[in-house]
C-alpha cells in the first residue's frame, strides 16, 4: 500500500500596527505619500540619532496578545537584527529576539465543520524597513532608488505553532487572525497595501511520524488565495519528491511565490542565510510592563469576533455559519447590529448582508464603510416588505437603487411609482382579464395541475410591472378560479 | 594675564561685573588659537572668526550672564552640530554636515555659550592617543613630541593650550579621563544616563557618556550642570533632578570615607604615579578624610570583557556607514554589495576595522555565549564589586592611568595601547561617574588621579576634587608653548 503523507504548516504574520506615528520617531505612518516625505534623521539612520519607543505600539501589541490569549511577560526587550541592505537605514532592524512582548496563546478555527485550536508561539514588536524602487526588473535596473517612508513603521510579527495541516486551515487561520486584529483595532490588515503580510512554513512527513520533515519558507504571499495556492503547490512538491524517494532534494530554504506562473521558486538556501548577530539594543532599556496597564487595556478591549459570534447565535438565533461570516469584520458586525436593534428577524438581515449587499460591494469593489446603504435604510426596506408595500422582487431592485444612490427606500418607491398594489378592487379586473385570456392554464389548474397557478401569477406580475402583492394575487386567483 | 588664560568662573565673574565682554574673550581666544594651533593641532574645524564674534556680540547684547554664557568652548568632533562639519575624525564623514545638534550642545547654545570649533579625536572615538584620527595627530601641549591621549585628545589639548576655556568630550573606556590625565586638566565622565547621548555619534552605546574638560574643578561643576538632565530623545538618559554642583564645592571633606583599591596600584603602574597618588591620599587624610585600602577583585577581567562588549556594540553602530544615505561612497562599484564593501574599506582606518571585526566575531552565532554573553556577566561582577565597596565608602581614588603620555608613534602594538585603559574601563562597565584631576608630575609630564563616585553622586567626587585643588597647585601649572 502506498505511504500516506501529511502536511505541517506554520504561519508568520506581519501586521502593521495602527499608530499615527512610527515606532521610534514622530514621523507619520500615512500610506501612499510621495517618497521620502515621511522621514527624519532617526528613521533614516543618521549618525547620533537614538530610538525612542512609541507607547501606542506597546499598547496595541498588548491588546493583540490579550485577544490571542497570550501571556504578557513582565519584562521584554528589544534586540538588533544585523544585516546590510540598502533599504535598511541603520543596517540593523530593531526587533525582539528571545524576550518578546507576547508569549504563547491560541485561536480557534473551524474548517468543514470540524473545530481546531491553533497555537500561537509568540508575537513581537519590530520596525519595518524602507523599500527599493527599481527601474523595471531588479536584475536589469541601471540603478535603484530608496524610499524610507515605510522605515520605522511599527509591525507586530505573530508566529503560529506548526499546527495547521491543510491550505484551507491556513487560510481560515489567517482570516480569523485578521478578524481578531480588525476587531481589536490594532491593524488595518490591508493585504494589498502590505499592512498584513504572511510567510508560510511548510513541511511534509509520513502520517504518524513524529519528527517533522524538512521545511521550506514561502514568501510573497499577497492574498488569501495566494497563500492557499502556494501551500497546496509546495505540499504537493514535497509529497511528490518524498514519494519518488527524493526526500533529500527537499532542502531548508526560502522560496518565493510566483503569482504569474502559480509556482514557488527558490530564493536562498539556509547556507546563504544571514547570521543576524542578534543582541540586546543598548539604546533601549528593557521594557517593564505593569499589571495595572494590562488590566486597563483589558477593560477597554472591544468585543472580539468569537464573543460576537456567540452572541449572534445565542441572542439573535443566527445559524453558526451566518454568525461567522457576519463577524469577519467589525464593519459587517456593526451593520448587522445596527439593523437588529430595530428589526427582529435576524436571519433575514444576515441573508441581505451575506447576499445582495456582499455581491454589490464585491461587484463595485467598495468597502462596507464607504457603502451608501445604512442599517436604518435596510430596515425601512424590510419593514416595507413586511407591510406588503413592496414585494421581495421589487425589494431587490430598490436595494440596488439604494446602493447606487443612497436614497431611502420610501423615496425610491415614490419616485418610481413602485407602490405595491394590495387593493382588491384594482387587482380583480386584471385577474379576470388574465383568466379570460388563458383558458388553457385555467383548464390545467382545474384538472389538478397546481403549477399552472404560477404561470398566471407571473402574468399578473408582468401586467402590473411587478407591483401586485403576490400573496394577495394568490389568494384572489384561488377565489376566482374556485368559483 | 590674557583673557584666554583665565578659567570659566573667573571670566563669568568679569562678564557679570561688566569688566569684559564675550567679544573680547572670544578675540583673545582666537589670538591664542593663532599662536599655538600650528604646534598643538587640536582642531579639525575652527569656525570662521567673524561668525563666532557675531555670536559673542549677541550674548553680550543679551546682557544676562549665567553658566557658560559668552564663554568660548570646543567640541569633540563627534558631537553633531547643525550646519557645521562633523567628521568623527574619519574619511567616512569627511564632508558630513548634520541637520540637527546634539542635546548637550543645544543646552550650551541655550545659555549662549560660544562654540569656536570641533576638536580632533581618534577615529570614531576608537583609540587612546588621537593618533587614529584620519587627518593628523594632536600634540600634547607639555611635550609636542608626545600624544595627548585619547580618544578625546583634541578636547584635552585645546583646554591645556588655552585654545578654549572648556570643551566637551565623550568617554567609553577612559576617553575623557585618560587624555585629561595626560594633558594635566580636569576631566569628568558623569554617570551613564546623566547627560543625553542624543546627537553624539555612538561608539559603544551602553558605555558612551558625554563629559567635560576644564581648567579647574569649579568650571567642571558649572559645565556639568549645564549639560546634564533627562532628555526625551535618549531613552537611556535618567530622570533624576540635576543639582547645582557648585554647592558641593565647600572644601569640607571631614569624615568623608575614601577607598583606594589595591588592584589599581599594581597592573604595571609606574612608581612615580603610585607615589603621586599616595601623596594625594595623604593630603586627603590631612584634610580630615578617612582613607582605607579596599579591593575590587574582578577588575583584572574588566579589560578583556570591555574589548568584547565595546567592539560588539561598535560593529553594529558602525553598520549604518554603508555609503547609501550620507558620507563617503565608492562610486566605481557596479553592484550594491561591492558598493557597501568598498565604501567601508576605503574610508575606515585600521583601528575601526579591527574593532568592527572583533565585534562581529564576538556576536556571531556559535560564539555569542562564549564571548558576548560571558562578558556581560563579567560586567555584572565588576559592578557588584563597586556596589560592595560603596556600602562603606563615599568615593574611590586611584591613578587614572598606569603611565604618563607616550611619544607619538611609540605604540604600534594595539594591545599595549589597550592596556592604557585598564584603570578607567571598569568605571564605564559599572556606569559610574569618574573624574581625573592633576596630582603631580613625572619628568615634566602630568599625572592624573581618578576619583570614582556612586551612581549620580557627581557631587561627591567634585567635592573631594575641589578640596584637593584648594590645597594644591598642580592645576595652576601650565606648559610653556614657547610663545608669549
Amino acid at each position: 500500500m502506498a505511504q500516506e503523507f501529511e502536511t505541517v504548516i506554520g504561519l508568520e504574520v506581519h501586521a502593521e500596527l495602527k499608530t499615527a506615528t512610527k515606532i521610534f520617531c514622530s514621523c507619520s505612518t500615512a500610506f501612499g505619500s510621495e517618497p521620502n516625505t515621511q522621514v527624519c534623521p532617526i528613521c533614516s539612520g543618521f549618525p547620533g540619532t537614538l530610538p525612542v519607543l512609541n507607547k501606542k505600539v506597546v499598547e496595541l501589541a498588548i491588546r493583540t496578545g490579550l485577544a490571542l490569549h497570550s501571556e504578557i511577560p513582565e519584562f521584554c526587550k528589544f534586540d538588533r537584527k544585523n544585516y546590510f541592505y540598502p533599504d535598511l537605514a541603520k543596517a540593523y532592524q530593531i526587533s525582539q529576539y528571545d524576550l518578546p512582548i507576547c508569549k504563547g496563546g491560541y485561536l480557534d478555527i473551524e474548517v468543514n465543520g470540524s473545530k481546531k485550536r491553533i497555537g500561537i508561539n509568540r508575537a513581537h514588536m519590530e520596525e519595518d524597513a524602507g523599500k527599493l524602487v527599481h527601474q523595471g526588473d531588479i536584475t536589469t535596473t541601471p540603478f535603484s532608488l530608496v524610499d524610507l517612508n515605510r522605515s520605522g513603521i511599527p509591525l507586530l510579527e505573530i508566529v503560529s505553532e506548526p499546527d495547521m495541516s491543510s491550505a484551507a486551515e491556513a487560510r481560515t487561520y489567517l482570516e480569523k487572525l485578521r478578524a481578531i486584529l480588525l476587531f481589536a483595532g490594532v491593524s488595518d490588515c490591508k493585504m494589498q497595501e502590505g499592512s498584513l503580510r504572511c510567510d508560510a512554513n511548510v513541511s511534509v512527513k509520513p502520517v504518524g511520524q513524529k519528527e517533522l520533515g524538512t521545511r521550506t519558507e514561502i514568501k510573497n504571499l499577497n492574498s488569501f488565495r495566494a497563500l492557499e495556492r502556494a501551500i497546496e503547490y509546495e505540499a504537493k512538491r514535497h509529497t511528490c519528491l518524498l514519494e519518488d524517494g527524493d526526500g533529500d532534494k527537499i532542502i531548508q530554504e526560502t522560496r518565493t511565490w510566483d503569482e504569474e506562473k502559480q509556482e514557488t521558486r527558490s530564493m536562498r538556501s539556509k547556507e546563504e542565510a544571514n547570521d543576524y548577530r542578534y543582541f540586546p539594543d543598548p539604546d533601549l532599556p528593557p521594557l517593564k510592563i505593569k499589571q495595572e496597564w494590562i488590566k486597563e487595556i483589558k477593560n477597554s478591549m472591544p468585543e472580539l469576533p468569537e464573543i460576537a459570534e456567540e452572541r449572534l447565535v445565542k441572542d439573535c438565533g443566527l445559524p453558526e455559519y451566518d454568525a461567522s461570516i457576519i463577524t469577519m469584520t467589525p464593519e459587517s458586525l456593526a451593520f448587522f447590529d445596527g439593523c437588529v436593534k430595530s428589526y427582529s428577524d435576524a436571519k433575514t438581515i444576515s441573508n441581505w448582508i451575506m447576499g445582495d449587499l456582499t455581491r454589490l460591494l464585491n461587484q463595485n469593489n467598495i468597502e462596507l464603510t464607504d457603502c451608501k446603504i445604512t442599517p436604518d435604510s435596510l430596515v425601512s426596506m424590510l419593514k416595507m416588505i413586511d407591510d406588503g408595500k413592496i414585494s421581495g422582487k421589487m425589494a431587490k431592485d430598490i436595494f440596488e437603487d439604494m446602493f447606487n444612490t443612497g436614497k431611502n427606500p420610501e423615496v425610491i418607491v415614490k419616485e418610481k411609482g413602485m407602490v405595491q398594489i394590495s387593493d382588491e378592487q384594482t387587482l380583480v379586473p386584471i385577474l379576470e382579464d388574465i383568466i379570460a385570456n388563458n383558458p388553457r392554464a385555467v383548464e390545467d389548474y382545474k384538472s389538478g395541475k397546481k403549477k399552472a397557478m404560477g404561470a398566471m401569477v407571473g402574468q399578473v406580475m408582468k401586467a402590473t410591472k411587478g407591483q401586485a402583492n403576490p400573496a394577495l394575487v394568490n389568494k384572489l386567483l384561488q377565489q376566482l378560479l374556485g368559483r | 594675564m590674557e583673557l584666554y588664560e583665565l578659567t570659566l568662573h573667573e571670566l563669568q565673574d568679569k562678564l557679570q561685573k561688566k569688566e569684559t565682554s564675550s567679544e573680547e574673550i572670544t578675540r583673545s581666544v582666537f589670538s591664542r588659537i593663532n599662536q599655538v594651533e600650528d604646534k598643538v593641532k587640536s582642531f579639525i574645524t575652527v569656525i570662521d572668526k567673524e561668525t563666532v564674534l557675531k555670536k559673542a556680540r549677541e550674548s553680550d547684547e543679551s546682557g544676562k550672564f549665567t553658566g557658560v554664557t559668552g564663554i568660548p568652548y570646543g567640541l569633540k568632533d563627534l558631537f553633531c552640530t547643525r550646519g557645521v562639519l562633523t567628521t568623527c575624525a574619519s574619511n567616512m564623514l569627511a564632508n558630513y554636515i548634520p541637520t540637527h545638534s546634539s542635546t548637550a550642545v543645544s543646552k550650551l547654545e541655550e545659555q549662549k555659550g560660544i562654540m569656536v570649533g570641533k576638536l580632533n579625536m581618534d577615529e570614531f572615538a576608537m583609540g587612546s592617543s588621537t593618533e587614529t584620527s584620519a587627518f593628523f595627530p594632536t600634540r600634547n601641549p607639555w611635550d609636542l613630541d608626545r600624544m595627548p591621549g585619547g580618544s578625546s585628545g583634541g578636547s584635552a589639548a585645546a583646554v591645556r593650550a588655552d585654545e578654549v576655556i572648556f570643551s566637551l568630550g565623550s568617554d567609553t573606556g577612559g576617553s575623557i579621563r585618560q587624555p585629561a590625565s595626560f594633558c594635566g586638566v580636569v576631566g569628568l565622565k558623569p554617570t551613564y544616563g546623566r547627560v543625553s547621548r542624543s546627537g553624539v555619534v555612538a561608539f559603544a552605546s551602553s558605555l558612551d557618556q558625554v563629559g567635560v574638560f576644564s581648567k579647574d574643578v569649579e568650571d567642571c561643576a558649572i559645565v556639568l550642570k549645564t549639560i546634564s538632565g533627562y532628555d526625551p530623545l535618549d531613552s537611556t538618559s535618567v530622570n533624576i533632578e540635576v543639582p547645582d554642583y557648585t554647592t558641593y564645592l565647600d572644601g569640607d571633606i571631614k569624615g568623608m570615607k575614601i577607598g583606594y583599591p589595591r588592584e589599581y596600584f599594581e597592573q604595571g603602574v609606574t612608581e612615580d604615579i603610585k607615589q603621586a597618588v599616595f601623596k594625594a591620599l595623604k593630603k586627603f587624610e590631612e584634610l580630615g578624610a578617612i582613607v582605607e585600602e579596599v579591593s575590587l577583585p574582578h577588575s583584572e577581567y574588566a579589560l578583556p570583557a570591555y574589548y568584547l562588549i565595546a567592539p560588539a556594540e561598535a560593529s553594529t553602530n558602525m553598520a549604518k556607514f554603508d555609503g547609501v544615505r550620507f558620507g563617503y561612497r565608492n562610486i566605481s562599484a557596479d553592484n550594491v554589495i561591492d558598493m557597501f564593501c568598498n565604501s567601508r574599506s576605503d574610508s575606515f582606518g585600521d583601528e575601526v576595522k579591527r574593532r568592527i571585526m572583533l565585534g562581529t566575531y564576538a556576536l556571531s552565532s556559535g560564539y555569542y555565549d562564549a564571548y558576548y554573553l560571558k562578558a556581560l556577566k563579567v560586567r555584572r561582577l565588576i559592578a557588584n564589586d563597586f556596589d560592595k565597596v560603596f556600602k562603606d565608602f563615599d568615593i574611590i581614588i586611584s591613578p587614572t592611568t598606569p603611565n604618563t603620555a607616550f611619544k607619538i608613534g611609540q605604540q604600534d602594538d594595539p594591545l599595549a595601547l589597550y592596556m592604557n585603559d585598564i584603570l578607567t574601563v571598569p568605571v564605564n562597565m559599572a556606569g559610574l561617574p569618574g573624574m581625573s584631576i592633576p596630582c603631580g608630575f613625572s619628568n615634566g609630564l602630568p599625572i592624573g588621579m581618578q576619583l570614582i563616585g556612586k551612581p549620580f553622586a557627581e557631587g561627591s567626587i567634585l567635592k573631594a576634587a575641589y578640596a584637593f585643588e584648594q590645597n594644591t597647585d598642580y592645576h595652576k601649572v601650565k606648559p610653556d608653548l614657547g610663545v608669549k
